[in-house]
């Protein structure tokens, strides 16, 4: 696919160097990324990144798409946001065709978005763990992983792609056991939170091969357009929930998570705690769902006029935007999706350059890259 | 700040650029020539656009757009730059030293729109093969046997 050759011969005449490739099948790149490492000894002198090897051109067949065909595409990008995909899109239209959602769909969307980052961080929890060697936490953070899918699968008929966030509000109302459900999921969760505190944070051997480990400066982060957890991991303050709140983000207390190191333990950190502020806006918002319509009333085709349009939401891995220019037909002139691991990756270089192979692990890790969110 | 004060001091800097305010942000059209020099002023002046949060291209089919979203972390102003390429031998800058994001994003519009970044430091195809021939993006791509029309 890739002439190989031609990078091989470019260093063959610099002596002590290795070229080796990590991927596109391997257990720590979660997906088919393909790296081209140039090593001395042990030590990265070079890493060069090989994408599209799932790429579908989502944003050339959103072209052809119209505006509520093209929501069900944007869960196949990052699978485990695909809640947070669909409702950047679904803003996008209600923006331009200034769509008033009802007050019920809001906060069920909140609360939808909230569990899917716990889910995803969680999977993440789970993956970072075994590519470090461990094997428990796989299983403790699939246990209560498992319990969301469940919940999710009981209103929206699907376990990772749901497409329930559609414009002008959602698919259909909630499963009348949800609110039970989430309340029991939120009261196991504040108990077993403490298991990945004792297994995997007070750990000494993962805090040894963490701390210090692909470190990203702020200036750098910025730099890079790393947002999400990375960003955050380095003391940038990027939380769009915080700096430009949507839905009812803005009348739910919870705390933007920072961390100054930049390093593998402060993404790592800014995860797990970024868990417990999530099932703070859950249980706030539990309680408290308006009754009401779940679904404005829109027209059956939706022609959003002229002009230009940019949403932004925060997944679980950073910034989403999705770039929408109207001609004032029934499908999208040019769609562009700003993915937040395309910008994250971009950074993995800089991050890994002059470090040992055995660390690339732990700095990918914590990178938590969802490969269809780059390629798309 | 207000868009009046990003608008005058642009024009000091960049009298050649027109303005449009018809959108959600402060759009600004200009010559793909001075579009380094400009890139490196937005970047040091006292608004402090660090944060370069989308790049893409646009194929009108007469000529392509480039568009950068341009943030500031500190100040919150937001600005969105376009400039008109020519469509059969389009060719701008790189700003990939300026905003280091800008190298991953300006391989991928070299590869689906066929736009040439000058000074880009490895200008190749990112996500497509090698030998892949055409510009996808553009809207007079056609693909035999994978083309979604609907």
């Amino acid at each position: 696919m890739y002439s190989q050759t031609e990078i091989i011969k470019d260093t063959s005449d610099t002596e002590g160097e290795l070229v080796i490739n990590v991927g596109p099948q391997h257990p720590a790149t979660h997906g088919v990324l393909h790296l081209v490492i140039t090593l001395d000894g042990e030590t990265i002198k070079k890493i060069e990144p090989h994408l599209g090897y799932i790429h579908r051109s989502i944003e050339k067949m959103c072209e052809s798409l119209s505006y509520r065909q093209f929501i069900y595409v944007t869960s196949r990008m990052d699978y485990l946001s695909s809640h947070i995909n669909n409702l950047g899109c679904a803003h996008n239209v209600e923006k331009s065709m200034q769509i008033e959602v009802p007050q019920r769909a809001k906060v069920i969307r909140v609360l939808m978005s909230e569990l899917t980052r716990i889910a995803s961080h969680e999977l993440w929890l789970g993956a970072m763990a075994m590519d470090l060697g461990a094997f428990t936490p796989f299983f403790y953070a699939f246990r209560e992983r498992e319990m969301i899918t469940e919940i999710m699968e009981d209103t929206c008929g699907a376990r990772l792609t749901m497409n329930y966030i559609v414009p002008g509000g959602l698919m259909y109302d909630l499963h009348p056991d949800f609110q039970q459900k989430v309340k029991a999921f939120v009261k196991q969760f504040k108990h077993k939170v403490t298991e990945y505190e004792d297994l995997v944070t007070n750990n000494v051997i993962f805090q040894n091969r963490m701390k210090g480990v692909g470190v990203l400066s702020k200036e750098d982060a910025i730099s890079y357009g790393c947002t999400g957890p990375v960003g955050r991991g380095s003391g940038v303050h990027c939380d769009i929930r915080k700096i430009f709140p949507y839905e009812v983000y803005d009348t739910v207390e919870f705390d933007e998570v920072l961390e100054t190191a930049g390093d593998s333990f402060a993404r790592y950190m800014v995860r797990v705690r970024e868990m417990n502020q999530s099932i703070r806006i859950i249980e706030q918002l539990i309680d408290n769902i308006p009754e009401g319509d779940f679904q404005a009333k829109t027209k059956a085709v939706l022609k959003p006029p002229k002009g230009e349009f940019y949403t932004r939401v925060e997944t679980a891995r950073g910034e989403f935007g999705v770039y929408i220019v109207s001609e004032g037909g029934t499908t999208p002139y040019r769609i562009k999706f700003r993915s937040p691991g395309f910008s994250n990756l971009s950074a993995l270089e800089h991050m890994a350059k002059g470090s040992k192979i055995g660390d690339l692990m732990a700095t990918m890790g914590t990178l938590d890259l969802v490969i269809p969110d780059i390629d798309r | 700040m207000a868009n009046e004060e990003i608008k005058e001091y642009i024009s000091s800097i960049q009298p050649t650029a027109t303005f449009d305010e018809t959108g959600e942000w402060l759009n600004i059209l200009t010559e793909p020539s001075s579009w380094k020099s400009f890139a490196k002023e937005l970047r040091h002046s006292k608004f402090d656009f660090d944060y370069l949060f989308c790049l893409t291209c646009i194929d009108w089919k007469t000529h392509l757009t480039m568009v950068y979203h341009l943030s500031s972390t500190t100040y919150r102003n937001t600005i969105v730059v376009k400039a008109n390429l020519d469509r059969a031998s389009p060719e701008i800058e790189t700003v990939s030293d300026i905003w280091r994001t800008a190298e991953f994003h300006e391989r991928e519009v070299f590869e689906l729109f066929g736009v040439v970044f000058i000074n880009h430091p490895d200008l190749r195809k990112l996500i497509l093969t090698d030998d892949f021939e055409g510009y996808p993006l553009r809207k007079d791509f056609e693909d035999p046997i994978n083309m979604i029309k609907l």
